[in-house]
């Protein structure tokens, strides 16, 4: 059979069709197995992170050697989270990330997509200089100037309400605003939305400018609405580290009122470690994150492919 | 029409940068309430830790009623968190009025003028615990509710069964008699025999261990002058210590991975625990009246333990000390001291308080930490150094026991630790 | 003149004067120059925020590292010029090992999880029956906090943990593994393993992007050919995705150069400095212990090493176009 006879053509079509539709069900049934298989290492930490929140401490202990700890078996319960909401004000840190969040890659989305614009599809003095600068940024890990930048937003002024009057004070610890406005502007956004806004066709613009268009009328009816996968890339990249924010947080907040959830995470640290509660508290606060991008992921998967990012 | 919109959006902005300007921003230090209080600012390292907070809580509550000219606002971080927000926090120059610290640091706020003097009564700090003070250039800067204890635990039954003598304080075990019985105790079956919670990170280290190396004769730095690690650190008999300690690690007497904590023990898979106090309770209800608490081994200089817990301190921007001091004056009642220290399983700093104590009273379960605190606690070296002192000795101790060259490693830390020195004068010594 | 060329009639290319009438260049030039400050005022907000919370941040590290400035003390920075530079590369031992396990991570991590990646991507690329659902599933590690994977793996690692539990299972006990973050040996390649799982989903999807932009008529051109698969991904597929291996590489490179978060939860940079890393040694000097003016330096050096890495990957990719 896998030899085939080509001289009788009608034959060695349909025997040739035979053998690609086995070798075709073949390949799928294998990678079927290895993208299972792929699938098992890709999940078995979180399905061990969201089982052990139901057990208490020893057990997860004991079983963190055998296959038990990936079967909701033995003493189960929801007691380490009922724990969670006893030591942690879990709403008020979920509140407040989702608060820093939603406004840093908001205003991010709108400040970095200006700022693409502006270095992608405009002419201006500078332009080339300013576009290789932001990206000369994407090599500056935060951690590295995290001490000069509490220095920093310590010296920045702000307003305060006192006694029903604004008032003028410096320092910006101990806010929403100091958890924020830093990270709006980020390189690696104005860079995807260069990178994307200069794929869509030029004319468009110049057609915009002879019926009296302004830059900004441009950028906002014709050029954001062709852009929904570069938005939607960008806004899910800012999403994670907004969320995840932990060393800055911990350096700039003292009010427990401001605390975002990654912060509240050191509560189980104690002199021994509450780990039941730990599983619980992680379970619950990748939860939200998980909801949102599996609501999203058609979307996002696709902009991403949409979006065809070049180097 | 397109400057019209991109002002809009710029305006609209600005405007919400406004609002968010206006709220979330506290009050620090000396500003007053709105019944004429002269607000005081707090901070504890005990969020996550409701045994702590609640008596913290109390005495707030107490003294906000019992006076009306301040008012306490207490703010909690969790304990991981703690010196890096504080840290911070001091950079920025936005301390609050009251802050609790680790005893060993204190010296190094000190000299860096973050603390004042506390200026409390010496009728108080005469009354507490030696090693519940925090002093620097023989000034006191700060004091606590309590202090703690570490001790060898054991099961009498265990210890019987293979014959290994139960020391006392009086006649604690000698480095040679310790490392018989790991051996006995090996060789009857315990894969580790001593669990002495090196997985562990940070400050426990030097906690632990370094009394260890005083026991043994060498020491964190040379404490008559504070000015170089040079011999003590480096020094025969540290080497010697440290030696024993990484073969400890070679011959399986120990552990470096396992779990935080007492579980190993009060499972039974270890037969000895060097541990704290506030381990004792969970291993009382597994083993009973089987239990011991027992005085670590003397290396050569009697036995030692490290002293020195959390403190209260008065930042120098405190627009109100006298107001601070009124509080921690009102604070150090011996009912607070003994809620501390049955709440938290901690010594009681004050003798009293230690009477009263269910735990650590004269007829409590938990009493012979009492003793061992007394007859063996030794301060860690009261310099401003130690905040460096801590770091390296933690860093050289764990490359020992993954071993690495004790000498080499040694002459490395003490090299770094008197560089440091240098680098800060001397650091006013 | 506040652009070059590409406004449809060049200025060196104008006819004589006198040919356009005056109005219609006093308009042109009218609306480059609109254009110039429209430009530059869409691009302000942006470039202001990276001012304030980037450059100024990272000049004061630079200020900051000709000095002795301390996180606390009482005495006043000194300027000691190259000091903390010679400290780094003559009398810190823990740099220099920063510097080479930075560069090892690096070099391991940018290879092979760009290939991994490109594997997967090439796997959930086919048109089969829930393939989206694997995509998701490879995804969300990367949607799960560094810190809460870190800590989850530290814990899969210990001695009588599940790594070891796994391995003794498969090869029936003949392997008895090792307590893999505490062993000098192991440690480093325990943070590897962790951080591809972690982040390899992500570039699965960036390649993704790349192949979906290959067309399908390429593919059915080469089949016809009698091209075997292999042949069709070296012929068809990886010329056609030359621009997403470049963007793919570069940030694979720049992140592995910033590694920190997993020290900093896992190991503490030990144990004997395995696992020590540039950004970990900057934050422990300069934050923990509080030198800042010496964190500053390493964090300067740190930046003009991934500069030059930088630089030469631009170089070496732009070469082959």
């Amino acid at each position: 059979m896998a030899t085939v006879s080509l001289t009788s053509r009608p034959a060695s079509r349909t025997s040739a069709d035979r053998v690609e539709h086995v070798l075709r069900h073949r390949r799928k049934v294998w990678s079927y197995v290895a993208m299972s298989a792929l699938a098992v290492v890709f999940l078995f930490p979180l399905v061990f992170m969201f089982v052990s929140s139901l057990k208490p401490d020893a057990q997860i202990l004991g079983d963190v050697g055998s296959p038990r700890a990936f079967l909701p078996v033995g003493d189960i319960s929801l007691d380490n989270y009922f724990g969670v909401f006893d030591r942690v004000p879990v709403g008020q840190f979920l509140v407040n990330s989702v608060l820093v969040t939603v406004l840093t890659v908001g205003l991010g989305l709108v400040v970095n997509s200006m700022a693409g614009f502006a270095l992608s599809r405009m002419r201006w003095k500078g332009r080339s200089v300013v576009l290789a600068l932001v990206i000369a940024t994407l090599i500056v890990p935060f951690e590295t100037i995290a001490v000069p930048m509490v220095y920093w937003v310590a010296q920045l002024p702000t307003l305060v309400m006192e006694g029903g009057v604004l008032k003028y004070d410096f320092g910006w610890l101990n806010s929403y605003h100091v958890q924020i406005v830093p990270f709006i502007a980020n390189a690696f956004s104005i860079f995807l939305f260069t990178q994307y806004f200069s794929t869509i066709p030029k004319s468009l613009d110049e057609a915009a400018r002879i019926d009296g268009a302004g830059w900004f009328t441009i950028y906002r009816r014709i050029i954001v609405p062709l852009a929904g996968p570069a938005f939607a890339t960008v806004a899910i990249l800012t999403f994670l580290p907004a969320w995840n924010q932990y060393l800055w947080p911990l350096m700039v907040v003292q009010q427990e009122e401001l605390r975002p959830v990654m912060v509240g995470m050191q509560y189980f640290f104690q002199l021994n470690t509450a780990w039941g509660e730990v599983m619980a508290y992680t379970s619950l606060i990748t939860l939200p994150v998980l909801i949102v991008f599996l609501s999203f992921q058609r979307a996002f998967v696709s902009s991403v492919a949409a979006s065809g990012v070049k180097g | 029409m397109n400057r019209g919109s991109l002002a809009k959006i710029l305006s609209m902005s600005a405007v919400g940068a406004l609002a968010l300007t206006a709220c979330g921003q506290a009050g620090q230090g000396g500003t007053t309430s709105e019944d004429g209080r002269v607000q005081l600012t707090m901070w504890t390292h005990s969020a996550g830790n409701p045994a702590e907070l609640e008596v913290y809580e109390q005495i707030i509550d107490d003294f906000n009623a019992s006076q009306d000219e301040y008012e306490v606002i207490e703010e909690s971080f969790p304990q991981g968190a703690y010196n890096d927000a504080i840290v911070a926090a001091a950079a920025a120059d936005d301390l609050p009025c009251l802050l609790d610290m680790d005893g060993p640091i204190v010296p190094n706020w000190a000299w860096a003028g973050y603390i004042q003097p506390l200026g409390l009564p010496q009728e108080i700090t005469d009354s507490l615990l030696p090693t519940a003070i925090g002093t620097y250039q023989d000034e006191i800067y700060s004091a606590g509710y309590w202090d703690a204890a570490l001790a060898v635990l054991a099961r009498k039954s265990v210890l019987e069964e293979n014959d290994i003598r139960i020391p006392t304080i009086d006649d604690p075990w000698t480095i040679d008699e310790f490392d018989g019985a790991l051996d006995t105790l090996q060789d009857a079956g315990y894969k580790t025999p001593l669990d002495i919670g090196a997985e562990d990170s940070g400050e426990w280290w030097p906690y632990a261990y370094s009394p260890m190396l005083q026991s043994a004769g060498g020491d964190l730095i040379d404490r008559d002058t504070m000015l170089s690690a040079e011999g003590a650190l480096n020094g025969p008999e540290a080497v010697e210590f440290f030696t024993w300690f990484q073969e400890a690690f070679e011959k399986g007497w120990v552990s470096s991975s396992g779990t935080i904590g007492n579980e190993e023990f009060d499972k039974g898979e270890v037969a000895l625990s060097y541990t704290g106090g506030w381990n004792a309770l969970p291993s009382l209800e597994a083993a009973g009246d089987d239990l011991l608490f027992l005085p670590p081994p003397d290396f050569g200089k009697g036995p030692t333990i490290g002293g020195a817990s959390w403190q209260w301190g008065i930042s120098s921007t405190c627009e109100s000390p006298e107001g601070a001091r009124a509080y921690l004056e009102f604070s150090f009642q011996d009912k607070y001291v003994t809620a501390f220290a049955d709440n938290q399983i901690v010594i009681p700093a004050t003798e009293g308080a230690t009477e009263a104590s269910e735990y650590f009273g004269p007829e409590g379960d938990l009493r012979p930490f009492v003793e061992l605190s007394q007859e063996y606690a030794l301060l860690r070296p009261e310099t401003p150094a130690y905040a460096v002192i801590s770091s390296t000795f933690e860093k050289a101790g764990k490359d020992i026991m993954n071993g690495a060259d004790v000498q080499s490693t040694l002459d490395g830390a003490v090299a770094e630790i008197d560089a440091n020195i240098q680098s800060n004068d001397g650091y006013g010594f | 003149m506040t652009t070059s060329a590409s406004i449809p009639a060049p200025p060196h290319a104008a006819p004589e004067p006198g040919t356009v009438e005056a109005p219609r260049r006093r308009r042109i030039a009218a609306a480059r120059r609109s254009e110039g400050r429209s430009g530059l005022a869409m691009a302000t907000p942006a470039l202001l925020l990276l001012l304030l919370f980037l450059v100024i941040p990272v000049l004061l590290a630079f200020g900051l590292s000709f000095t002795n400035a301390r996180l606390i003390s009482p005495n006043p920075p000194r300027f000691v010029g190259l000091d903390n530079f010679v400290r780094a590369f003559t009398a810190d031992p823990t740099f220099l090992r920063s510097t080479l396990n930075t560069f090892v991570f690096a070099l391991v991590i940018v290879p092979v999880q760009a290939g991994l990646g490109l594997l997967l991507a090439v796997l959930v690329n086919q048109k089969v029956r829930g393939v989206a659902m694997f995509r998701v599933i490879y995804f969300v590690p990367v949607v799960t906090s560094i810190v809460v994977v870190s800590i989850l793996w530290q814990f899969m690692y210990e001695q009588d943990g599940l790594v070891n539990s796994f391995i003794n299972t498969i090869t029936f006990g003949a392997w008895q593994g090792t307590a893999w973050l505490n062993n000098p040996s192991t440690a480093l390649g325990a943070i590897i393993v962790l951080s591809i799982w972690q982040a390899v989903g992500f570039h699965m999807l960036i390649w993704l992007s790349g192949l979906q932009t290959i067309p399908e008529e390429l593919y059915e051109a080469a089949r016809m050919d009698g091209a075997t698969p292999w042949q069709q991904f070296t012929n068809v597929t990886w010329p056609g995705l030359r621009s997403t291996m470049v963007f793919v590489l570069v940030t694979i490179t720049i992140a592995a150069l910033g590694l920190f978060v997993q020290v900093d939860v896992m190991t503490q940079g030990g144990p004997v400095n395995s696992t020590t890393t540039l950004v970990y040694h900057a934050v422990r000097k300069g934050y923990r212990e509080q030198e800042t003016g010496y964190g500053a330096t390493i964090s300067l050096i740190f930046f003009v090493l991934v500069l030059i890495v930088a630089l030469v990957q631009r170089f070496l990719t732009r070469e082959k176009d």
